[in-house]
Order: C-alpha cells, then sequence, then structure tokens
C-alpha cells in the first residue's frame, strides 16, 4: 500500500468524524488493554487482538440499520464493540467471569449478543460464512429486508465451504455482504505464500457475485463502499464481496513471535498508515475540534476502558453449577 | 511510586521462562510499545514491550535467568527523580484455585430406578398400517403445516421427489420456498441451515445419506450443538439432521457407516433412531419441535417395511423413552435402529429352545434411558447389547459401562456387545452378510451368557 496521502478536506460531518475517532480509539485502547491484561495472566488460551484494523468494522457499520446482522471469525473484539455491545461485557468474557457475555464459558473467540444481533465469534476458520448466509436466507425467508455482514480473513478465503457459500448465495440471491478483512498474512503465512490469485474481491466472479476493493486504512473509503454494498443487497441483488485491504500491528495471537515480517514492516504501517491518525487530521484540519477537544476524548474513552478492566476482575467467576446448563434449551 | 514490570504470559500454556536477554539497561528511559526485554516461553522467543513509560529504575531478574515464573517482578519502572530503592507494597498472594469438583459419588447400593412407563398411545386408538418412509414425510407435513418457519433443505428433495422419496409430494405442498432443492454441496449447505436456526427458522436438513455428512460435521458439532453453551445460553439452534444411516445393502465401505456413536458422544446434540414406523413419526414430529439440535437417523431398508401407527391427529413421541417390544425374564436385549429387527427375529428363535429374551428398543441415543435397562437387567440379570457399528467406543460399551456402575449386583454373566465386525464395509455378498449383525450371533451370545 502505498503511503496515505495528505488528509484532504472531506465532506464528512464532523458529528461523524468525531464518531468515527471515537469508536475506532475505543476498539484500540481496548485491545491495548486487553494485551496488558493477557500478560498479566487474567486473559488465557488464544487471544486475537484487531490493533490496526480497527476502519475496517467501524466503516461498515457505519452503513448498517437496526436488525442487520454480523457474524465474524474469532478476532471478533473490534466487531462487538462497533457494533455497540459493552465493553464491561466483552471484557469479563475475555477474562472468563460471570459478567461477560457468555457467563465466561465462551471466551476470546466465542461472544454473541441478540439485541445487537451480533452471531459470534466462531473458531473455526470460514465456518461463520456459511452461517453468515443462513443468517441471510432466514431474513429472506422472512422477507424483512435485513442485510448480513459476513467477515472473514484472506486465511478464510482459500477454504472450501467460502465457494460451497458463494454458489448458493449467488443461486439464491441472499441479502449478504461478504468482507474479507485482507490484513494480508494468514496466521504467519504471507498472502502471496498461500495463493496465486491474490485479488480476493474477484473470488466471487466465477458466481456472478460483483466485488470491489477498498482501502482498509481509510474509514471514508471503507463507508462509501458499505453503503454501495448494503444498498445492492437491499435492492434484492443478491451477494456483493468487499474485499478490505487492512493490516493487523499485532501477531496473529497473543503467543505469536512474529517472525514472518520485520518490525520495520510494522512501524512503517503504524506511522504512515494509521486509520486513526487520519481521522484525527481530517478533524483538525477541518476544525471539527480542536486538539484539546481530542485529548478529552482520549481520556473519556481511556475511562471506559479502565471500567471495563477493573469489571473484568471484580466480577467473579462463573458459579461452578455454570458447568450443566445451557447445554440444551 | 515505581512500578513494578512482571514477568508476562506470552502463551497460552505458559507458566514460567526464561529471560533471554534484556534489551534495556537500569537507567534507560523507555516509551510505550518499545521492546524491553526477549523473553523464551515454552513455545517461542518472544519480544517483550513496555506498556507504561519511565525509567527503568533496577533490573530484579539477570538475562539468561531461567525458570522465572509468570507475574514475577522482572523489573521496575521509576518516574523521573524517583529512586528505585523504594520497594513497593508487596502484593496480596493470589488467591488459591479452587478445588475441583469432586466426581459425583458412585450410586450407593442399587435401587430401581424410575422408569418412565407409560404406553406410547392411549388402549383403544384406532392404528392404520403404513411404511416407515410414509410416516417420515407424514411428519415432515404435518410440522411444516403446523409452523410455517420449518423448512426442509437437500439434495433432491424438491423436484425429484426425495432420493429416497421421503420428501415426495412435499414441493407440491408446501411450495420452493420450505422445500430446497441444494447442489451437493454438504459442508456449505448445513453451514447455511445452522445460520439460519440462528436466525429464527427450524430447518430439516436431509441428508441423501449420513456416510455424506461427514463433509457438514463440523457445522452439526462445532456450530450447531456448541453454540448454545458458548453464548451462554443466548444462542440455541432448533434444527434436524435425518437422512439413512448405516449400511443399506451392497454398497460398499464409504456408504455403509453407522454414525451413532459418533453423535451420541457429543453434548448439545439429541439423537433419535427409530425402528418402527410409529416412532419414526413420533420422534420425528419431536425433533422438529425441539429448541436444540437433533440427528435423526434412519435406516434405508426399513423405509420400506410396514408397520401399525396410530391414527391420531398429533402423535407424538417423547425423546429419552426406551420401548419394551418383548417382555422376557431371562435375557436383557438391548438395541436401537435395525438393530432392533434382529434382536426381535433372535427372541424369536430363543423362545422355541424355552429362553425368554427381553427386548428393548432404546429409540434414542441421547438423551439415553438407561432407567429402562437397568429395571429390566435387575429382573434378568443378564445383557446383551446389538448394533451395527463398529465394536470400539459403541454404544453397547456405554451400555455395559453404566451397568457395571449402577447394577453390577444384579449381573449374573458379563455383558456381550454384539456388534458389526471391525472392518471397514465389504462389498462382496458373502463377506457383507459376515461383517453385519446377525440374528445368528445373537442367538449365540445369549446362549453365552445364560450358560446354555
Amino acid at each position: 500500500m502505498a503511503a496515505r496521502k495528505p488528509a484532504q478536506k472531506s465532506n464528512t460531518s464532523g458529528e461523524d468524524l468525531l464518531k468515527y475517532y471515537r469508536d475506532m480509539l475505543l476498539i484500540r485502547r481496548f485491545e491495548e488493554k486487553a494485551g496488558q491484561l493477557y500478560g498479566m495472566g487474567l486473559i488465557g488460551g488464544f487471544c486475537h487482538l484487531y490493533i490496526g484494523q480497527e476502519a475496517v468494522v467501524v466503516g461498515l457499520e457505519a452503513a448498517t440499520e437496526e436488525g442487520d446482522k454480523r457474524i465474524t471469525s474469532y478476532r471478533d473484539h473490534g466487531h462487538m464493540l462497533a457494533c455497540g455491545m459493552d465493553p464491561k461485557g466483552v471484557m469479563a468474557e475475555l477474562t472468563g467471569r460471570e459478567g461477560g457475555y457468555s457467563k465466561g464459558k465462551g471466551g476470546s473467540m466465542h461472544m454473541f449478543s441478540k439485541e445487537k444481533h451480533f452471531y459470534g465469534g466462531h473458531g473455526i476458520v470460514g465456518a461463520q460464512v456459511p452461517l453468515g448466509a443462513g443468517l441471510a436466507f432466514a431474513d429472506q425467508y422472512k422477507g424483512n429486508g435485513r442485510v448480513t455482514f459476513a467477515y472473514f480473513g484472506d486465511g478464510a478465503a482459500n477454504q472450501g465451504q467460502v465457494y460451497e457459500t458463494f454458489n448458493m448465495a449467488a443461486l439464491w440471491k441472499l441479502p449478504v455482504i461478504f468482507v474479507v478483512e485482507n490484513n494480508q498474512y494468514a496466521m504467519g503465512t504471507a498472502q502471496k505464500r498461500s495463493t496465486s490469485t491474490p485479488e480476493l474481491y474477484k473470488r466471487g466472479e466465477a458466481f456472478g457475485i460483483p466485488g470491489e476493493t477498498v482501502d482498509g486504512m481509510d474509514v471514508l473509503a471503507v463507508k462509501s463502499a458499505s453503503e454501495k454494498a448494503v444498498a445492492h443487497c437491499r435492492a434484492g441483488d443478491g451477494p456483493y464481496i468487499l474485499e478490505v485491504k487492512t493490516y493487523r500491528y499485532r501477531g496473529h495471537s497473543m503467543s505469536d513471535p512474529a517472525k514472518y515480517r520485520t518490525r520495520e514492516e510494522v512501524q512503517k504501517m503504524r506511522d504512515e498508515r494509521d486509520a486513526i491518525e487520519h481521522v484525527r487530521e481530517l478533524i483538525l484540519q477541518g476544525k471539527h475540534a480542536t486538539d484539546d477537544d481530542l485529548k478529552a476524548i482520549d481520556k473519556e474513552i481511556k475511562a471506559i476502558v479502565n471500567e471495563a478492566a477493573e469489571f473484568s476482575k471484580e466480577s467473579p467467576e462463573p458459579a461452578l453449577e455454570e458447568l450443566w446448563t445451557d447445554i440444551y434449551a | 511510586m515505581a512500578t513494578e514490570i512482571l514477568m508476562p504470559a506470552l502463551s497460552p500454556t505458559m507458566e514460567e521462562g526464561t529471560l533471554a536477554k534484556w534489551l534495556v539497561k537500569e537507567g534507560d528511559a523507555v516509551k510505550s510499545g518499545q521492546i524491553l526485554a526477549e523473553i523464551e516461553t515454552d513455545k517461542a522467543t518472544m519480544e517483550f514491550e513496555a506498556v507504561d513509560e519511565g525509567i527503568v529504575g533496577k533490573i530484579l531478574v539477570a538475562e539468561g535467568s531461567a525458570g522465572v515464573k509468570v507475574n514475577t517482578p522482572i523489573a521496575l519502572l521509576v518516574e523521573e527523580g524517583e529512586s528505585a530503592d523504594v520497594a513497593p507494597a508487596p502484593k496480596a498472594a493470589p488467591a488459591a484455585a479452587p478445588a475441583p469438583v469432586a466426581a459425583k459419588a458412585a450410586e450407593p447400593a442399587p435401587v430401581a430406578p424410575k422408569a418412565d412407563t407409560s404406553p406410547d398411545w392411549p388402549a383403544g386408538t384406532a392404528m392404520k398400517t403404513m411404511t416407515v418412509r410414509e410416516a417420515l414425510r407424514e411428519a415432515m407435513a404435518e410440522e411444516m403445516t403446523r409452523d410455517g418457519d420449518v423448512y426442509l433443505m437437500g439434495e433432491e428433495v424438491g423436484e425429484y421427489q426425495g432420493a429416497y422419496k421421503i420428501s415426495q409430494g412435499l414441493l407440491d405442498q408446501f411450495g420452493p420456498k420450505r422445500v430446497i432443492d441444494t447442489p451437493i454441496t454438504e459442508h456449505g449447505f448445513a453451514g447455511i441451515a445452522v445460520g439460519s436456526a440462528f436466525g429464527g427458522l427450524r430447518p430439516i436438513v436431509e441428508f441423501m445419506t449420513f456416510n455424506f455428512a461427514m463433509q457438514a460435521i463440523d457445522h452439526i458439532i462445532n456450530s450447531a450443538a456448541k453454540t448454545l453453551y458458548m453464548s451462554g445460553g443466548q444462542m440455541g439452534c432448533p434444527i434436524v439432521f435425518r437422512g439413512p444411516n448405516g449400511a443399506a445393502a451392497r454398497v460398499g465401505a464409504q456408504h455403509s457407516q453407522d454414525y451413532s456413536a459418533w453423535y451420541a458422544q457429543v453434548p448439545g446434540l439429541k439423537v433419535a433412531i427409530p425402528y418402527s414406523a410409529a416412532d419414526a413419526k413420533g420422534l420425528l414430529k419431536t425433533a422438529i419441535r425441539d429448541q436444540n439440535p437433533v440427528i435423526f437417523l434412519e435406516n434405508e431398508i426399513l423405509y420400506g417395511r410396514s408397520f401399525e401407527v396410530p391414527d391420531l391427529p398429533d402423535f407424538t413421541v417423547p425423546f429419552g423413552k426406551a420401548k419394551i417390544w418383548r417382555e422376557g425374564s431371562d435375557v436383557t436385549i438391548v438395541s436401537f435402529g435395525i438393530g432392533v429387527s434382529h434382536a426381535l427375529d433372535a427372541a424369536e428363535k430363543l423362545a422355541a429352545e424355552g429362553i425368554s429374551a427381553e427386548v428393548i428398543d432404546l429409540r434414542t441415543l441421547r438423551p439415553l434411558d438407561t432407567a429402562t435397562v437397568i429395571n429390566s437387567v435387575m429382573k434378568t440379570n443378564r445383557c446383551i447389547t446389538v448394533e451395527e457399528g463398529w465394536p470400539v467406543a459403541s454404544i453397547g460399551n456405554h451400555i455395559s459401562a453404566v451397568l457395571m456402575e449402577q447394577a453390577f449386583d444384579y449381573l449374573d454373566a458379563p455383558v456381550i456387545n454384539c456388534t458389526g465386525k471391525d472392518v471397514p464395509m465389504p462389498y462382496a455378498a458373502n463377506l457383507e452378510k459376515h461383517a453385519l449383525i446377525t440374528p445368528d450371533e445373537i442367538v449365540a451370545a445369549v446362549k453365552k451368557v445364560t450358560y446354555r
């Protein structure tokens, strides 16, 4: 990806820019805190951080309406925060406590919210793709005009079930947006080492599914692509593929020694392409807020994240009886 | 106040590690995100970054130290002008881990467990004769009429009228919105069906045979069976996966496997395996109404067999209630699915030799009606199990374990598990016959446990 052009004046309102700034910052600070709690041994198992990819979910969510659904993989904290789930409940799930979204029984990779139409949090690479098409199938069956965002990565894009799903989604004109979050590394395998056809937005061509690629470090570009995709689905024209080019700053999971890329590569992305810095510049240049205003937002976000961390430590572990509940409805 | 830098946990299994190398020294100013040290975990060498800004006041653990426990202070971070000698207040020791839950104590002296012995339909109910095939079709048609959210999806279920004609007429009756032909992509359509159940529908997924469901088993187990638990009870999955299971005739190894024990092992799934037409109808209606994922194992050879079915407007059979097909006093034969047919044939032969066998049809494998089995064994003191599947980790093995734990004092002989042979299904007619369980083998096993 080329270095970001100097931020140009945008037509987006100051109010919207400030919302995106706030939403992306919440994800970043939340994830940094999660990384700290992991280091302290308060979070166990796998923990996949979303740092660097914030503009993807925030941009896509900007085009949603109440009732639209979303489903993703195990790198899911950002999606939950972006759709309005409570940071306290998410963090407490990471620490495996009673106050977590899944009462401590799901963990980092498995959280859900019926209220926010967030359908997980799935740990098997690619499984969320047919599941997402199934959510869209249910909406089409009910004729309610909703769309589903099925997120997956460049790694999952090589899974067979993705293409089985493309075939049926196109055949049945399901209202589903397949969002490929291409962060360029499937765990430690660079994209060029895993496929001869890296243009993932073209992967639906064989089924007649339109696709486009968008700069995932630019929240405004993601938002406008999302609006187009949503309009396509709501018009009953079937599925749409959005390949969002992004970059994760951290390892695949907490135990990733990251020997497959250089620190310089990561640092260059942070310095030149950071999505939050981009919006910050737009806000300051457009005089939508002062540096002090943004500092106040930073402080506010830090307080929300600290409150979530405190809650996640204070919430008790689930009662032992919970071992035996929720196996059958 | 100095801040302690603690030895971090850098992998899911890390309890201690080696502090391989310090990349800062005492007196250095550090920024948040700066690499402080290299740490060897049980998996790899990791770079450890600073969280807070400050000055390295003191290094507490020298580089090269091995076996440094997670959360041990390894350095002190101080503010400008602060002394590193001011040790931070000691933290309270972490609370001891709670004691593991004690395993449930073994049942004390065997007491007759309470079994549901109520009849499946009221005495005097009018009966009609129908095949298992017709019973299954009627169950689906009734439930699709009753609930508009129920739909049928699978290969050839619509225009072809069902590969085994189970869905005959349903497309005409309910239309293509509710009877959906899929391409031959089990993994994909099983995932779509599970997603639609998360989204509020009640799918019936027909697998042309359960052999093909191995392509979809990730969605059956990881997506359907586990999500309610993983979501803390929020996201249920009411879905039925149905189709023929086990051997048909002469179709070879890849089309002739019995999956009963596989699915019965999974918490979160329910597993029904009817033998008769009445049970096929009553259990399938219960399965479609269930709020949980149900595996419904049919049998191609049984599809064409006729049975008496109660002529009731809404006949259902509850899960977890075994059926006693034949009462007896000398031995209990426990089976399910097509095994019941062999068990009844064997019981007939045994009766001719003066041995009275009680034949129990489990009907559902999860939940499993162990009470009816134990009560029977308390009467007969002998038990054999009959199933078509492989011997290792079979349903019979599980029944044997339950009896040993809960009715040991009532057993006068070891439980024998009659199963299919421990081989892939051969094609040759003579070999296939030998690979399957036969009534003669059941008779021989009964004679062994009754010492005749």
